[in-house]
């Protein structure tokens, strides 16, 4: 696999300077390497996908004055031409169906096809929200399913479906918290929020309309308990916690945490996007948690990265579940299912705090993330947890001796490995080591996060990846490191391999261009 | 005319009730190129340690602390289309803002030049 767009090779390029590959061609494709303009320079005229018969009996517009007087400034593309773009520029992209995608803190795990296979039967894929309950009583059936499972997996009282996503679902807790908090007539408006939690935490309670503390994170990358208690008192609303965190370390005083917390009056909100390194054998309920979301495209395999759509659902606690927002799927006495919404909300829900979405949420995404949790079982959802536990363990300690692991002394990680760029000589840093590891045929980690380590590195292969796939892996970190360590400058000009070379990410985010004007000089 | 600094990276050039604050050299060289500065209100009233800016860069929006009590005297405006400055010249034509004093004994509680780079060279 080499000679791919070795220099990041252009067709605008003329010349072929220090690049040992080849003539250049006329189109500025390599034979499968191929180029790609944007879709607006394919404009021409006379091209269009279809063919329209003129209106016979010209009609007035319902847009009255608001209709367009001249056509859209949209390209004109034959349908192959479409299909080919889209395709072509497919080829320069990476995903899951690729190879590993080891980024930290998103769990991209390997998506099975069975759970694509019952997304798409009609009876779920092709239903309205507003139709009869009577015709969606199968898909009801999953929400409830799932619902149930999820309630059962984290040892807690009640689950919200609909929020929409990991940082939705956060939202969702804490407005029940607030909700829980008016109900006792309190106004706390302080938000705990340790160093090692997802960095979604505090710009959450931010948005939720409470202040933020920051608790300090020990040596060993955990929550500093004793700091954390030191701030409780009755303006502190409650505290989110990432667990296990970002440093890819199990916090084992989180029940301490939490005791400590409910008895200042404040509530428990963990974030439960890591919970792929735990589902199985341990439940947030018995730690103490009030709510926490469960990100259904990290732990449950739903499709994620590039637009999602993800899902959020959020179990809480006894004390929390009266607020939860509507609609609920609930099973009568006589195991007939139905949907509690506000005309009948009096059925447990009568404080609901509202609606976090207009309808039930991803439904797509219940459906695979229950075909995941079936066709695995408890007894595999368990050996998921174990197996995604003892692959970031394997990277860890394959890796430990040539790049340095920060918290490598606080015992075995989690899900996730964490490295930092504190052993590469001058001048060398994580960015370098990421865009090396492009060329070696892998999807970036995660760099620069969590914010607590120098130059992070957060590495989570998940259970999906084999030994052998591993073993690849960590050969090419292994190699990337010692070249890093030998002080090896061509690693600042890596990717060499990509469809383009080094991108100059601090032009793009000061001066971003977002709109295609036509005629734009190459740069 | 005296210049402090904070535990936070923060540098404060005192003239008189004025005070000029950014951040130091040592703190723009950690977080990377930066890409963007949002910068606080003038007329806002601010007490130390307030969250007052935030530096986008790179890596990382980091949010910057003022090292001082008072009101926001003046922004730097040359930041909206110049974000580099605070990476070429951190501690001078990359300065944040200008903040009024209201509470000059604060200083007292802020490092000077000799002390902070004994704290960088500790970290």
């Amino acid at each position: 696999m080499s000679g791919v767009n070795t220099a990041g090779w252009r067709p605008s390029m003329n010349s072929t300077e220090g690049v040992a590959t080849g003539p250049v061609t006329a189109s500025g494709d390599r034979a499968l390497m191929l180029e790609e303009p944007l879709i607006f320079e394919l404009d021409g005229e006379g091209k269009w996908g279809v063919d329209i018969d003129a209106c016979e009996r010209p009609m007035a517009s319902a847009l009255a004055k608001f209709a367009r007087k001249a056509a859209p400034a949209l390209p004109g593309l034959t349908e192959p031409e479409v299909v080919r773009h889209y395709t072509r520029l497919s080829r320069q992209n990476y995903g899951i169906d690729l190879g590993p995608f080891p980024l930290g803190s998103c769990t991209m795990k390997h998506n099975p096809r069975l759970n694509e296979k019952m997304a798409r039967l009609p009876g779920f894929a092709d239903v309205h929200p507003l139709q009869p309950q009577k015709t969606v009583e199968g898909a009801l059936e999953v929400i409830e399913q799932l619902a149930d499972w999820l309630i059962t997996l984290t040892g807690m009282a009640s689950v919200a479906m609909s929020p929409k996503a990991g940082a939705h679902g956060e939202l969702c807790g804490l407005l029940c918290i607030r909700a829980a908090l008016d109900a006792r007539g309190e106004t706390r408006d302080i938000v705990l929020v340790p160093e090692s939690a997802h960095g979604t935490n505090p710009a959450t309670a931010a948005f939720a309309g409470f202040k933020v503390q920051t608790i300090p994170a020990t040596p060993e990358g955990r929550v500093d308990v004793a700091a954390l208690k030191e701030k409780l008192g009755p303006d502190v609303a409650g505290v989110m916690i990432t667990n296990p965190n970002t440093c890819g370390l199990f916090e084992p005083e989180l029940k301490d945490i939490a005791d400590a917390v409910h008895a200042a009056g404040g509530y428990v909100y963990c974030d439960g996007a890591n919970f792929n390194a735990i589902v199985g054998r341990v439940r947030p309920g018995d730690l103490g948690v009030d709510a926490m979301h469960i990100n259904l495209h990290k732990t449950f395999s739903t499709p994620h990265g590039g637009g999602g759509p993800g899902a959020g659902p959020v179990v809480l606690s006894e004390a929390l579940a009266p607020f939860a927002p509507l609609p609920f799927v609930t099973r009568g006495a006589d195991g007939s299912i139905h949907l509690v919404e506000e005309e009948n909300r009096g059925e447990g829900h009568d404080r609901a705090f509202g609606r976090m979405v207009a309808f039930h949420g991803q439904m797509g995404m219940f459906t695979r993330a229950l075909a995941y949790i079936l066709s695995h079982g408890a007894d595999g959802l368990r050996q998921v947890a174990e197996d995604a536990v003892l692959n970031a363990n394997y990277v860890l300690r394959s890796l430990d001796d040539v790049l340095e692991a920060p918290f490598g002394a606080s015992g075995p990680c989690m899900h996730e490995a964490l490295f930092s760029d504190a052993g590469l000589p001058e001048g060398l840093s994580t960015l370098d080591i990421a865009k090396g590891l492009i060329d070696e045929g892998f999807h970036p980690m995660t760099v620069y996060f969590p914010l607590v380590v120098k130059g992070a590195m957060l590495i989570e292969p998940t259970e999906t990846e084999s030994k052998q796939g591993l073993d690849r892996f960590i050969a090419s970190m292994r190699r990337l490191a010692e070249r890093a360590k030998a002080g090896d400058e061509s690693l600042h000009a890596a990717p060499f391999y990509a469809p383009r070379r080094r991108l100059d990410e601090t032009r793009a985010a000061r001066k971003p261009v977002l709109v295609w004007k036509g005629d734009q000089t190459e740069g | 005319m005296s210049v402090y600094y904070s535990e936070d990276h923060e540098w404060i050039e005192v003239e008189g009730d004025l005070g000029t604050v950014g951040i130091t050299d040592y703190a723009q060289g950690q977080l990377g190129d930066i890409t963007f500065v949002d910068l606080p209100e003038e007329g806002a009233e601010v007490a130390k340690g307030d969250s007052v800016a935030v530096v986008d860069s790179v890596k990382a929006a980091s949010d910057v602390y003022t090292p001082v009590s008072g009101v926001i005297a003046a922004i730097n405006e040359a930041l909206a289309d110049e974000p580099e400055l605070v990476n070429t010249d951190a501690e001078v034509g990359g300065w944040l803002f200008r903040v009024t004093l209201s509470n000059p004994s604060e200083l007292e509680e802020l490092m000077d030049e000799a002390a902070y780079k004994t704290y960088v060279e500790g970290l």
